[in-house]
């Protein structure tokens, strides 16, 4: 057994995968169905909205999640506190426990985290109870000050929601890492299996992807594609990556060589 | 016949004395939402109680597909 099997805590809560997944975006919720199945992943963001009422009998996305997930609600579209306090009371009236995405829009363009609000939500979240995933800027600070204010994991963006630029700055991750002792996961711009692989290879706990799946080519394939990617940095997160140098250095040895072959091609 | 506003529309409703009455009007899972009447978060347990008076502002909500 490697340590990589070890699970991720979030406040009292488990998870044996390190992925997390979104539920926006998707064409079909069998797609959506088939793609979190795939991915592995225990935990499954969600976003509250008004009900249909000319139309009450439409399907409700929460009978496509597999019953091996949880819900984490989000406060997305949340541009102050009292707007995300709301949203996260409403959340947990639906019943579904103290879990919630904290989520303060500062940028509209940018979709880029209020961090002052933020913050603020997240004091008064983690008084009433709630698990509080706060979703963030990269930020070494901030991430400090989240955790003091009682923050159950701190979730840094990699790149602008939805965008896939990837992670821009990786190193930021490890910064953070350092930093927290609640787990640290990467949400937002994870475009690729390579943007996943990265994160987790510096040190990220876990991912939190919605796009690069929902919009992929074949989300189904593409959210097993993750499953392996984050998986992978993981192990090689936990295995210790080789130092960098300047130049190379011969993996064959330098001695005993065959002398007529020096030289040649 | 009562007047209520409901998810930010004006509706008429009748026979609607309770949230829960209102939800089986408006044919509703009570399961499956979350209820605020004038900015007051009804719990669950309280729909069949809760009353509802002309011109409350209620909002009906719930989960859909989100990042």
């Amino acid at each position: 057994m490697t340590e990589a099997d070890h699970s991720i805590h979030v406040g009292a809560y488990q998870f044996q995968s390190r992925l997390f997944v979104g539920t926006g975006k998707y064409r079909t919720f069998e797609e959506m169905r088939d793609a979190i199945t795939a991915s592995g992943s225990e935990l499954v963001t969600v976003a509250l909205r008004r009900v249909n009422v000319d139309n009450p009998h439409e399907p409700s996305l929460l009978d496509f999640v597999p019953q091996t997930a949880r819900i984490l609600p989000n406060t997305a579209g949340c541009y102050t506190v009292d707007d995300a306090m709301q949203v996260a009371y409403l959340a947990r009236a639906a019943g579904i426990g103290t879990l919630i995405k904290l989520e303060i829009i500062g940028d509209q363009a940018l979709l880029w985290p209020d961090p002052i609000a933020t913050l603020q939500a997240t004091e008064r979240l983690a008084r009433e109870g709630f698990t509080v995933m706060v979703y963030t800027t990269p930020d070494p600070v901030l991430a400090v000050r989240l955790e003091e204010a009682g923050a159950a994991a701190i979730m840094p963006l990699g790149s602008p929601i939805g965008s896939g630029q990837g992670v821009l700055d990786v190193s930021s991750v490890n910064l953070i890492r350092e930093r927290v002792h609640v787990p640290v996961v990467v949400d937002a711009g994870i475009g690729s299996p390579a943007d996943a692989a990265l994160a987790m290879e510096q040190g990220a706990d876990a991912v939190l992807i919605n796009t690069a799946i929902a919009q992929a080519g074949n989300p189904v394939q593409m959210a097993a594609a993750m499953r392996l990617a984050v998986e992978a940095g993981r192990l090689g997160f936990l295995a210790g990556r080789m130092a960098r140098r300047p130049r190379a250095e011969a993996s064959s040895p330098s001695e005993g060589m065959v002398a007529g072959r020096v030289g040649s091609s | 016949m009562s007047t209520f506003i409901v998810n930010g529309e004006i509706r008429e409703v009748s026979d609607a004395l309770t949230v829960g009455d209102l939800l089986d009007r408006l044919s509703v899972s009570h399961q499956t939402v979350a209820v605020m009447v004038n900015g007051a978060i009804i719990a669950r347990e309280a729909f069949a109680t809760e009353s509802l008076h002309e011109r409350d502002a209620i909002e009906i909500v719930r989960f859909v597909g989100g990042g």
